[in-house]
């Protein structure tokens, strides 16, 4: 048997263990092998849970035998440790919930469970999803595979470093402001963050709940759009979660995509983007005219300016709200230490939570305080209805936008880590359609200085389908599909 | 936009979060830094523009008032720091 299973496509897997080429235990093991070998630099998991994957991976093999086997079963995936998972340590990269095993499962485990994926482990991420270098992980960094010493991107870099070492064949990861996106393009891979509402929450520990998405992970957009059909759908438990069916993602691919209207920001074209950014951008785009597309330059988002306050006002409110229930009372990490109640708790959340988690809350905390609330959470509010409406008007004359995912390609570990201002920098062509609530997806374009660079596909509203038929089209004309790291 | 060391012990108050002398200099510094970046925001033009909270135009999704099972009460106390008879143990809420 090969030991190069770790390589294939989840599809390209599928098909071989359909024709029992090989089964899905030796799969399981020849990606466990994989992650002995290359976890060390990498360091993509927090938990890897091997015995676990082999049951798993053994009851996929029962289902193949049986003929009832989906595209998903017996594919190994990593899932960020922010998607709680029944009897297995959860930690959302926080030393608050170090020992926190969740008494049950979120909605989308139990649909890759149901399909019969092979959960490889819990993968890294900045703590509460706070960041965007995966540097604010309480377990230490994790480490970018087409450079160990290079950041994967974050917050979903666990996830995105996994994928690109073969550490996995696909991953969940979740997307506030780009945290599945930026990872993506930095690790060389494809992510998509839904539109909000098309993925349940139930089971996601939350960050910012009106910008909050699960969203997959692959080696292509074809593995990407079968994860998307596995985990998208209606859920009771989440009240935000789409009551409409979905389509088949997988029915928008290998499609032709002549005569796609694209429209091309301007404010996305000024300064901070690396020339060699910019350079591959414009490459794509001429591929994308080659290809049939009309790309129209002349689009105007004049509020684009003030996507990243919004966003940077916006959701740390929503965390000072949301992690206000880290109190050492129901669980994590407790200081019982001092004589009363409102002393462990102080003591408990100054020793649980890490800076980054800290600077946000703060920052929260100030925004919606008395006296502040209006200058700057209202304010930041009705900027959020600006920007949706100009995102509203451009799909009127446009099906999808384009644009860089990223400013940079991946940076040192350790360059931006004392700078927050320049970290969230790193967020600035992610976060617009994130405010909106607009699904978009990063595929690669080619390499920088020797570093991948993603092109982000924005949709409109429910349009997953018409961003992944561009990715797929643009992906086969750029041939960068299945590109692992050399390591 | 400038934060004086009473702001940030003033929020690290209302957050419930103990910091250090260390923590609350370098945090005085960067969020006055991450505000007065922030501060462009005032010149948006929002006279009588209503405020989104939330991308969907969604509003009181309801469900049926029907009984269902709830997780079991020794699952749910099993990540308690301290429990006793079945519920969470705290110090003393009031004096």
């Amino acid at each position: 048997m090969s030991g190069e299973l770790w390589k294939l496509t989840a599809h390209e897997a599928h098909e071989r263990m359909r024709g029992r080429e090989f089964s899905a235990t030796e799969l399981t093991q020849a990606v466990l092998a994989r992650v002995e070998d290359v976890e060390p630099s990498v360091r993509a998991y927090v938990t890897v849970t091997a015995s676990l994957a082999l049951e798993q991976a053994r009851e996929a093999d029962a289902k193949f035998a049986a003929g009832t086997a989906t595209p998903l079963t017996g594919i190994p995936v990593a899932v960020k440790d922010l998607i709680v998972t029944k009897g297995v340590r959860t930690t959302a990269g926080s030393r608050i919930l170090e020992n926190f095993v969740p008494p049950y499962d979120s909605h989308v485990y139990e649909q890759l469970r149901r399909a019969g994926a092979v959960m490889i482990g819990k993968a890294n991420m900045d703590e509460f999803a706070m960041g965007s270098s995966t540097e604010h992980s309480a377990f230490g960094p994790t480490h970018n595979p087409w450079g160990l010493d290079l950041v994967p991107g974050g917050s979903s870099g666990g996830s995105a470093a996994a994928v690109a070492a073969g550490e996995c064949l696909g991953a969940l990861g979740s997307d506030t402001g780009g945290s599945i996106r930026q990872p993506a393009a930095l690790c060389g891979v494809v992510g998509l963050d839904p539109t909000y509402g098309r993925v349940s929450r139930f089971g996601i520990i939350a960050f910012g709940s009106s910008l909050d998405q699960v969203g997959p992970i692959g080696r292509d957009v074809e593995d990407v759009a079968t994860m998307l059909d596995c985990i998208a759908g209606h859920d009771p438990r989440d009240s935000t979660s789409n009551p409409e069916p979905h389509p088949d993602f997988r029915n928008y691919l290998g499609r032709d995509i002549r005569g796609t209207r694209i429209g091309v920001p301007k404010e996305y074209f000024v300064e901070g983007m690396e020339p060699g950014v910019r350079a591959r951008i414009e490459e794509a785009l001429a591929l994308l005219e080659g290809l049939g597309c009309s790309i129209d330059r002349e689009l105007s988002l004049p509020s684009t300016e003030h996507a990243l306050a919004v966003y940077y006002i916006i959701a740390p409110c929503e965390a000072s709200a949301n992690l206000a229930r880290y109190d050492g009372v129901k669980y994590g990490y407790s200081d019982r230490s001092g004589p009363t109640m409102w002393q462990n708790m102080e003591q408990t959340r100054a020793f649980g939570f890490g800076p980054e988690v800290k600077r946000r809350i703060m920052l929260g905390t100030y925004a919606l305080s008395a006296g502040y609330y209006d200058a700057f959470y209202l304010k930041a509010q009705k900027v959020r209805t600006l920007i949706n409406r100009e995102f509203e008007a451009a799909f009127q004359k446009y099906d999808v936008l384009v644009t860089p995912t990223s400013p940079t390609v991946a940076f040192p570990i350790g360059a931006k880590l004392d700078d927050p201002l320049a970290m969230y920098l790193n967020d600035v062509y992610t976060i617009p359609a994130s405010v909106a609530g607009l699904p978009s997806v990063s595929v690669p374009c080619g390499l920088s200085e020797g570093l991948p660079v993603g092109l982000q596909i924005i949709g409109n509203f429910w349009g997953e389908g018409r961003i992944l038929g561009v990715a797929d089209a643009f992906e086969k004309a750029v041939g960068w599909a299945n590109r692992v790291a050399g390591l | 936009m400038a934060l004086t060391t009473d702001d940030v012990l003033h929020i690290a108050r209302l957050a419930r979060i103990s910091l250090t002398d260390s923590e609350v200099g370098r945090l005085t510094q960067q969020l006055s830094d991450i505000l007065g970046h922030f501060a462009a925001l005032a010149a948006a033009p929002t006279d009588g523009v209503e405020p989104t909270a939330h991308p969907l135009p969604l509003s009181n999704v309801m469900r049926a008032d029907e009984v269902a099972p709830s997780l079991p009460r020794t699952a749910v106390l099993a990540n308690a720091p301290r429990h006793e008879d079945g519920l969470f143990r705290v110090r003393a809420v009031l004096e």
